[in-house]
């Protein structure tokens, strides 16, 4: 069993939790992520990490309540635990690896985090401060409620730049948006680093392509086992099939078929969507749903 | 009873059983088994022995049912096997301990596998566990992957006396008999996890949730004081077939296909996991999971074929479990396969191109290489298509490991003597050294590495 040391609610339905798995925490990196199970009926679902210390022994996780699954998995407090916790999963971030570090101290980087997206940059941007690499962070979200991690973010970045869709906070528009601006500013960039919704990383992707700035995406698809033993977050790169769970997350974001991805991400809509009305209307659902026929 | 057939063994009627996830066979009962026991000639050069990958005192056993000494059969099975239960169950016997026995010139092989599985379901109904070491002998060993071969290789460690720890991916051990066997062959709670127990109860500890490559490397065990480790990883890494459409929603791997249903209990209700319940399913392959594949969508509700290339002689599946399959519904679309999966416009399967076959001259493996007809393609409607062309092992704890050789089908290099690796006290066995297999070549692979890692360690303190 792995504790819940903490836990903090940081804006609606986005929650934070530091969880007690020294294994994991000794030997993970920015860009890896783990599989967390609530109990014996939970699913596996694949969460990013968001922190880490190495010394107390804990993984911080930071996850948006969409599904039955995540629901009831956030729906935990401080000094309950996590059935199963497995990782770090995946490979670390390529500009995260000492190794790389002589190369990555010459780019100029600047991240895009999109919504929960500000989770998986944290610990890159930290790693690579910590690291003497300097980077400019935009962080966008739809709107100023959904906003986390801003301090965090400022003390590890060189510039931050926030975003709203609907303007209520700083600069009003896309995360893309404000980067186009920098970019006609006269900032230049050598990497781009974004990371959120897919449909936010496309068109991320499109653009950056335009600018001329290689970019790097992290991928989010569906997962199960998360070691490579199925292919169900299978996806196309350039015109390789390739298992985000080993291969990735992390990948060239100019050969990424996110039309495919985003299409293989809706694959267990229905389901899922099922199951969360299911739950949240409990023995008052009647076939809400569309699909269990209600009272029948 | 007619003494040149095996007593017949009980089991769930087809129309029934295919439309639930109970185990189709009920195995024998006392007196069936004590009437099958009987069969047994108790041959002096017994070639039954010879037959079975982890040497079972196979007449041995079987005259003690004959006795009526149940707890003595038991014991006498477990100096060999770690999964009894298990082998008696999903061991192939035709090719191997029954298709050595001497009844089988004339009439029909002893039913040992029947026999077996009744002598260690009698043990764990009366609470009887295998036999733990006096005292540990102060060595530990480390184990990758809690499957057969782990769990065999960890067993007959523990017995010796060593302190053995499993490190686990998953977060249940058991490996393919967790996440790959259905139910309805392999009953989960009742069978797996209690002989999961009697490896324990030997004194050997199981950590899941635990991928090495990923957390501890294998030279970090071996640093952190463990002076021999087994690899049994298995072979889990599906393979596709890269033809178009393949990314399609609705097109899965056995492998995940199977796990969502057999670890994750997608087909019980109260368990979160989904799965895809199709109504028309296209099965691609011919082998034992292919079977498993098709008999799970067809309980999940589903029409559901086999497209094979070859012809029902070349199925590589089981016969019993072909027949099984056949009767409960499963149909076989032989000589076939497919050349495109269909997308519709929202990015979901709706049918496969499937070009007819014929078979040629024989390949490399004997098996007479299926051709295609040309112009003899058509579509066919489906919904769901699982991929169960085999599998290869996983990269990763051969990549992280400094040392250690593989070959060019990315399995591990080992002696098939003692399971010894290019790599000082690193031994490896089942599917990551010979590529998808069976769970008895697995078990006697980690058999065997146990006594490899038993001299390597003796040799080494010496």
């Amino acid at each position: 069993m792995y504790q819940i040391v903490r836990k903090k609610v940081l804006a609606e339905n986005i929650i934070l939790m530091d969880i007690l798995a020294p294994r994991v925490a000794k030997h993970c990196l920015p860009g890896q992520f783990i599989i967390a199970k609530t109990d014996e009926v939970g699913e596996r679902i694949p969460l990013t990490i968001c922190d880490y210390d190495r010394e107390k022994g804990t993984v911080t996780i930071v996850t948006q309540t969409v599904g039955a699954g995540t629901k009831r998995m956030m729906s935990l407090n401080e000094g309950d635990a996590l059935e199963d916790f497995v990782g770090p999963l995946g490979c670390p971030s390529e500009l995260c690896e000492e190794k790389n570090l002589e190369e990555t101290k010459k780019k100029k980087i600047v991240y895009i985090a999109g919504g929960l997206g500000t989770a998986p940059v944290y610990p890159q941007v930290k790693w690579l401060h910590e690291h003497g690499v300097e980077v400019d962070v935009i962080m966008g979200s739809r709107t100023k409620e959904l906003l986390f991690f801003i301090d965090e973010m400022k003390s590890v970045a060189s510039n931050v730049y926030v975003t709203t869709d609907d303007g209520s906070y700083g600069f009003h528009g896309v995360g893309t948006k404000q980067l186009e601006e920098l970019v006609n500013n006269g900032n230049k960039y050598d990497v781009c680093v974004a990371i959120g919704p897919m449909i936010m990383m496309k068109f991320a992707c499109i653009l950056t392509k335009q600018l001329g700035i290689p970019t790097i995406v992290s991928m989010n698809p569906i997962m199960v086992d998360g070691t490579g033993m199925c292919g169900a977050c299978r996806l196309v790169v350039g015109d390789e099939v390739k298992f985000a769970c080993v291969d990735g997350p992390e990948f060239d974001g100019h050969l990424v078929d996110f039309d495919q991805a985003m299409k293989r991400q809706q694959q267990y809509k229905t389901a899922e969507g099922r199951a969360k009305l299911a739950l949240e209307e409990g023995d008052t659902h009647h076939g809400g749903c569309g699909h269990c026929g209600g009272d029948e | 009873m007619d003494m040149m057939k095996k007593v017949p063994v009980r089991e769930q009627d087809p129309k029934v059983r295919a439309t639930n996830f109970e185990e189709v066979c009920y195995g024998y009962n006392e007196e069936e088994a004590y009437n099958e026991s009987t069969r047994c000639l108790n041959c002096k050069n017994a070639r039954c022995i010879q037959g079975c990958p982890v040497n079972i005192n196979i007449p041995g056993f079987i005259q003690k049912i004959k006795e009526n000494k149940m707890e003595e059969a038991y014991q006498v099975i477990s100096e060999s096997s770690a999964l009894p239960a298990v082998c008696g169950r999903v061991c192939p016997q035709e090719s191997q301990c029954e298709g050595q026995c001497v009844r089988g010139i004339k009439g029909e092989a002893v039913s040992i596998g029947k026999l077996e599985r009744f002598v260690a379901d009698w043990a764990r109904k009366n609470g009887i566990k295998p036999k733990k070491a006096d005292k540990f002998n102060g060595h530990k060993v480390a184990v990758v992957g809690a499957g057969p071969s782990g769990l065999t290789c960890a067993g007959d460690l523990a017995k010796m006396g060593y302190e053995v720890t499993i490190f686990e991916a998953l977060h249940q051990p058991g490996g393919v008999l967790s996440y790959g066997i259905p139910e309805f062959r392999l009953p989960k709670d009742e069978v797996v996890s209690a002989e999961i127990e009697n490896v324990r109860s030997l004194g050997v500890k199981i950590e899941t949730n635990v991928v090495i490559g990923k957390a501890d490397t294998v030279d970090e065990l071996l640093e952190e004081g463990y002076e021999a480790v087994f690899i049994g990883s298995g072979a889990g890494l599906p393979r596709f077939m890269g033809i178009p459409g393949e990314q399609a929603n609705g097109v899965f791997s056995a492998n995940e296909f199977l796990t969502r249903n057999n670890l994750m209990k997608a087909f019980k209700e109260g368990y979160e996991t989904p799965i895809s319940r199709g109504k028309k399913v296209v099965v691609v392959g011919g082998g034992n999971v292919a079977m498993d594949a098709a008999r799970t969508a067809l309980r999940l509700g589903a029409e559901t074929h086999i497209v094979y290339r070859r012809g029902e002689a070349e199925l590589p599946a089981r016969a019993e479990e072909v027949h099984h399959a056949k009767e409960e519904g499963i149909i076989f679309d032989l000589l076939q396969n497919p050349t495109e999966v269909l997308v519709d416009e929202n990015g979901w399967v709706k049918g496969v191109k499937i070009i007819k076959m014929e078979l040629g001259e024989p390949d490399a493996s004997g098996r007479r290489r299926p051709v295609e007809i040309p112009g003899s393609e058509y579509e066919m409607e489906c919904d769901t298509v699982i991929m169960s062309l085999g599998t290869s092992p996983n990269p990763l704890i051969s990549s992280t490991t400094y040392g250690l050789d593989i070959n060019k089908r990315k399995c591990i290099v080992a002696s098939e003597e003692d399971g010894k690796t290019s790599k000082e006290g690193v031994y490896a066995g089942g599917d990551a050294v010979t590529g998808a297999a069976t769970v008895i070549l697995a078990m006697g692979a980690g058999k065997k590495a146990a006594k490899g890692i038993d001299e390597f360690i003796k040799s080494k303190n010496q």
